[in-house]
């Protein structure tokens, strides 16, 4: 599948603003309102920020972004659907609760129940988007039980690291935040692996022949294009070049994860190893997603000469 | 509403003959010649006359070689593939806005230009790439089984089919109702094993594909089964003829192996 950027940076960025959210939530229920006005502000404002700018990034890869407002309708079936109205309705009780634990205004009664729901939300419309992909039976390598924890995982961990690059600007840096926002690194490079390991023993018995229905009379190969130059359909779904240089992303996203763990465990000694930690977080996170799209490959492109799908 | 409908009793859709298509392309461009004013219009194309021409299309015509296992030679299939209106059709329920949808009454499957927002989502549900994104229109076309055609009073009975069964010049595409028992092009499946594309991934297309006939013994038509010079009167007589009809110029070659007296296998 032809990897969309805009897509890849919604993604990731969003993944990154809900796990941060739903942490934040966490931290408002067992901790209460945040230590500092300007450091929940600036929690709640990057959270925040990173969930707007990869919405917005997503729509601006519509070919009509002016009716984006249409994609709220169809809920019901669709799990683009649900994911554009989980991501608003998100927004209500993530402000509100932005305001309350971060003191702006006042009321600590209310921080717990709105950090309750404020976690939840951010959780579904993370789940919203892994769902969409899970789904989508034409993509051997979406549609796996799998897919649906690597989206949730990166978004927690992306958001951890986040939290706790954030914290050590700040200073008053707990341990406990690096050895959570770790275990949920360590968490996450252990489910890609699983992901890995399941798209390729997947087995991919369908071929040019079922595809046709020709197969049934004997060996099916392509003969003639039907055009002479690539179209839509072979550009989005026929995206090859990834494939070829799979084995050594994968290695590197997981080189960086590990990274990342250690240069987190650092922090302990060097708090402003944090951000390190969290840049290369997010890297992995970004080349990860970046496969993802890349290596998927579609059922449609056994039409085109593909062998197996 | 992107939610299935009940299922119709009426289900329109194509029967195409793999037997008969001759892969000459004019469904596919008499399509294209139709559909760029029609429901979905127009089919654009970018740099169309240039050295990477690109363009929509709803039907594309492709050439497979068939290597079946007691046959010497392979055989070639043409394969028209476009939208194939399945009856629970993924590409319908993932659309977010509602713009695809699937017709209650008759089972079309169509994409409303007005409110599609262009996510292309539908074209990654869809397994049989019969979707193609509009990149100048920003939003997604696919075959309307020629909605416009196929119901349209102005046009002459006869007249009212999809314009690339009107095009086929060997009559390898039928038009018809596939949820009726009784419709010719529901016999026309029953009579020659007409099948389902990708039938394990639940879709249920309603256009059939009917399979080639089997091949007639094929070592009549190799060269090793032809009639070879006997040495007969008439043989002679016809190897003569040809050295003395044959240009001059041709006796250097004729020291070559002369395959004269033979038919071309």
């Amino acid at each position: 599948m032809h990897p969309a950027y805009s897509v890849i940076l919604f993604t990731t960025a969003s993944g990154a603003g809900y796990g941060l959210l739903a942490l934040l939530g966490l931290v408002g229920i067992s901790h209460g309102e945040a230590s500092s006005l300007a450091f929940g502000l600036t929690v709640v404002v990057v959270a925040l920020g990173l969930i707007t700018i990869g919405l917005l990034s997503s729509t601006f890869h519509l070919g009509h972004p002016e009716r984006a407002w249409r994609a709220f309708s169809q809920w019901r079936s669709s799990w683009l659907s649900r994911e554009g109205v989980a991501a608003v309705v998100t927004y209500v009780p993530a402000v509100v609760f932005g305001a309350v634990w971060s003191g702006l205004i006042a009321a600590p009664a209310l921080v717990a129940p709105l950090a309750v729901v404020t976690a939840i939300m951010a959780m579904i419309t993370v789940l919203c988007t892994a769902k969409i992909y899970s789904t989508l039976k034409t993509i051997r390598a979406w549609y796996n039980p799998w897919t649906v924890w690597v989206y949730l995982s990166f978004a927690l961990a992306t958001g951890a690291v986040l939290l706790a690059a954030i914290t050590s600007v700040f200073g008053n840096f707990p341990a406990f935040l690096v050895y959570f926002s770790s275990t949920l690194l360590a968490l996450t490079t252990i489910i890609i692996i699983f992901y890995w390991r399941s798209i390729d023993a997947a087995p991919r018995d369908l071929t040019m022949g079922d595809a046709t229905g020709l197969g049934r009379l004997g060996q099916v190969s392509q003969w003639e294009q039907p055009h002479s130059a690539p179209n839509y359909i072979q550009k989005e779904m026929g995206y090859v070049v990834a494939r070829r240089h799979a084995a050594k992303l994968r290695r590197l996203v997981i080189a960086a994860l590990l990274l990342a763990i250690l240069v987190m465990l650092s922090a302990l000694v060097v708090p402003f190893a944090a951000l390190l930690s969290m840049a290369l977080a997010l890297f992995a996170a970004v080349v990860q997603r970046w496969l993802f799209f890349a290596e998927a490959q579609h059922v449609s492109s056994l039409f085109y000469g593909a062998k197996a799908a | 509403m992107t939610s299935l409908p009940p299922p119709s009793a009426k289900k329109l859709g194509l029967v195409i003959d793999l037997d008969t298509c001759v892969g000459c392309q004019a469904c596919a461009t008499s399509c294209k010649e139709w559909n760029m004013q029609g429901f979905s219009g127009p089919l654009t194309d970018t740099n169309a006359y240039g050295s990477d021409p690109s363009g929509v299309w709803f039907n594309r015509v492709h050439g497979y070689e068939v290597k079946e296992p007691e046959q010497a030679q392979s055989r070639i299939v043409n394969f028209p593939r476009s939208c194939l209106h399945c009856e629970e059709p993924a590409c319908v329920t993932v659309c977010p806005t509602g713009a695809s949808y699937k017709r209650a009454e008759d089972g079309i499957v169509l994409v409303n230009p007005e409110t599609c927002i262009g996510c292309k989502l539908c074209s990654w549900a869809c397994p049989y790439g019969a979707r193609e994104y509009d990149q100048s229109q920003g939003v997604m076309k696919k075959c309307t089984l020629c909605v416009d055609r196929i119901y349209n009073e102005n046009f002459e009975p006869e007249d009212r089919q999809p314009a690339c069964v009107k095009a086929c010049p060997t009559g390898a595409r039928h038009f018809g109702d596939l949820g009726d028992e009784s419709s010719k092009v529901s016999q026309l499946v029953a009579e020659r094993g007409g099948y389902d594309l990708l039938p394990e991934m639940g879709y249920k297309p309603v256009n059939k594909y009917l399979p080639p006939r089997a091949r007639r013994d094929a070592t009549n038509t190799r060269a090793e089964a032809l009639p070879r010079p006997d040495g007969s009167a008439f043989d002679r007589l016809f190897q003569w003829a040809d050295k003395v009809l044959s240009p001059k110029k041709a006796s250097a070659r004729a020291n070559e192996p002369d395959n004269s007296g033979q038919l071309e296998g």
